[in-house]
């Protein structure tokens, strides 16, 4: 792992009014390094994606990705959103989603890179295993088969960083493994540091090296087993919150609903 | 009826220098259809086209009132009326209300303005529904030019702006100027419908500018060949609706949206067919 950090935020502050979301925030993100960023709807997850991506300045403190200020580097970062309903009716393919994460950003028409795209777009289809339905209307497609398509679009640019946000909501157990192995095997091939917004830690529980959890304008970094216990928890929620580690996996048991990490699951279970 | 499809008196219609220049006016007019319509069926963006011909007409309207030149009236409309429309956000749950509250008022300011125009009635007629024939000089360069610029804008901004459309959460993450695009898009829309008020009329703008691309997305996925078949499915309704208007001298607009509605049914049957045995 080269010294340069993927992703630096030092001071960080974001604030919408009087509402702190969070405040002096530090972290250093290594090229390679898998961090999954945790916490209640209203944390601020997503809202740090949106610094990180330029669309929000932050209100005090430095931000750079890729070695660069937020906005100047969105080529370099390759980015995976949650799974949405795509119009079963819209003109376009497997392979022209993953052809825009190419060269979409660009202006022109893009005639002369026309060869060089395609062997591109090729080898990222094939990365992820989705040659068989890559001619196939997207909105035609399953959830996932669609972030399959997905990591391949954000990855085919060769990112220095990943941001995904929420890529595994609504997706069956199969493909939250599925998506979360291509996305593990990437960082670790091509050392692209991984920046991973969830609800849920247990489907990328062995994939994570840190854990940003962010509640209610207080935060804590570390290490899982570091993070994710009853005394951690609890000092964040300012509640009596019971970590339960059954079969490898973390529960969470909270005197509040909302507390609850695995309030998802029968959500998965239902799709499809 | 019995000259209804007269094809000697088609013929010798066609060798008639105000009829050519219709039949080029058309081309050009489909020609830029066909591009900027698969964009507008991706955006969800049909009746922001609606109100934007809507405008156009109060635009020519208040050319007509004011003795200005009605193209350029109608083409100062578009393009007011595009980038009000381009600024709205296409997230917002309003946006469809706002279209229709503007469409609304900018409709009830064109009737007022015709009332009060004592000038020829066809004038008013020819704003609703096209004056193809009897295109000048002037007009043509008009055409030719704004379309030529058209043109050249859209070929640096095709790829981000496709981009945009089909992806739009992706697209600004990538740094694509989502927002600009929009505008950027709304005002060519909006000067391409302008110049199709003037041809086919502001009731049937949708015809050339949506109907051939909807017929297009349902026979194709990819972006480049819905592209080629919607100028394909435009020209066909534009040139073929003029010379099949020729003989009975009927109004274009009637034979033109027959025309791209007939494709786009054979398109919608052909789409499902093939999605039946897909599935």
């Amino acid at each position: 792992m080269s010294a340069t950090p993927a992703v630096t935020l030092s001071g960080a502050r974001l604030a919408y009014g009087d509402r702190v979301l969070w405040d002096g925030l530090d972290l250093d993100v290594a090229p390679g390094e898998f961090v999954a960023v945790l916490g209640p709807n209203g944390s601020g997850k997503t809202s740090l994606m949106r610094v990180l991506l330029g669309l929000r300045a932050l209100s005090s403190g430095t931000v750079t990705v890729a070695g660069q200020a937020p906005g100047r580097a969105n080529r370099r970062i390759g980015y995976i959103p949650q799974q949405r309903a795509i119009d079963p009716g819209l003109a376009l393919r497997g392979r022209d989603l993953v052809g825009l994460g190419w060269d979409g950003h660009r202006w022109g028409l893009g005639l002369r890179g026309v060869r060089e795209r395609r062997r591109r777009v090729d080898t990222a289809l094939a990365e992820v295993g989705a040659e068989g339905y890559a001619e196939r209307p997207v909105g035609l497609l399953s959830g996932g088969e669609q972030q399959r398509l997905r990591v391949a679009q954000a990855l085919v640019g060769d990112p220095a960083v990943l941001l995904c946000d929420e890529p595994l909501l609504s997706l069956d157990l199969a493909h939250q493994r599925a998506v979360s192995e291509l996305i593990d095997t990437r960082r670790r091939t091509a050392g692209t540091a991984v920046l991973f917004v969830t609800h849920e830690i247990n489907p990328i529980l062995p994939l994570v090296d840190r854990v940003l959890y962010l509640v209610d304008g207080r935060f804590r970094i570390g290490a899982p087993e570091q993070v994710m216990t009853s005394e951690t928890l609890s000092d964040l929620y300012r509640t009596q919150v019971e970590v339960v580690r059954v079969r490898g996996q973390i529960h969470v048991v909270g005197a509040h609903g909302e507390v609850c990490e695995d309030f998802h699951m029968h959500e998965h279970l239902a799709e499809r | 009826m019995s000259d209804f499809f007269d094809f000697e008196l088609t013929l010798r219609l066609l060798s008639l220098d105000f009829v050519i220049s219709a039949l080029l006016v058309a081309a050009v007019l489909g020609l830029l259809a066909g591009v900027l319509g698969p964009l507008i069926v991706s955006r969800n963006m049909a009746f922001s086209v609606h109100g934007t011909s809507e405008l156009a007409l109060t635009g020519g309207a208040a050319a007509l009132l004011l003795g200005w030149d009605v193209g350029n009236g109608a083409l100062a409309g578009a393009i007011v009326a595009a980038l009000i429309l381009g600024l709205l956000t296409r997230r917002s749950t309003e946006y469809d209300s706002v279209i229709g509250v503007i469409l609304a008022f900018g409709l009830g300011l064109g009737v007022l303005m015709l009332w009060l125009y004592k000038g020829r009635a066809a004038n008013k007629f020819g704003l609703l529904t096209g004056q193809i024939v009897g295109q000048d000089f002037a007009s043509m360069a008009l055409l030719t030019g704004a379309a030529v610029v058209v043109l050249a804008v859209l070929a640096v901004v095709y790829r981000p702006l496709l981009f945009a459309s089909v992806d739009p959460h992706v697209a600004q993450a990538r740094g694509v100027p989502n927002t600009l695009l929009a505008v950027v898009f709304a005002v060519l829309v909006g000067v391409a419908t302008a110049l199709g008020v003037r041809t086919v009329g502001s009731l049937l703008v949708l015809a050339l500018m949506v109907t051939p691309a909807a017929a297009a997305a349902r026979v194709t996925a990819s972006p480049l060949r819905a592209t080629g078949l919607a100028i394909l499915f435009a020209e066909l309704s534009a040139v073929g609706g003029i010379i099949l208007s020729l003989a009975p001298g009927a109004p274009v607009s009637a034979f033109v949206t027959a025309i791209s509605f007939l494709i786009y049914i054979i398109c919608w049957i052909v789409g499902r067919a093939r999605r039946t045995a897909l599935a």
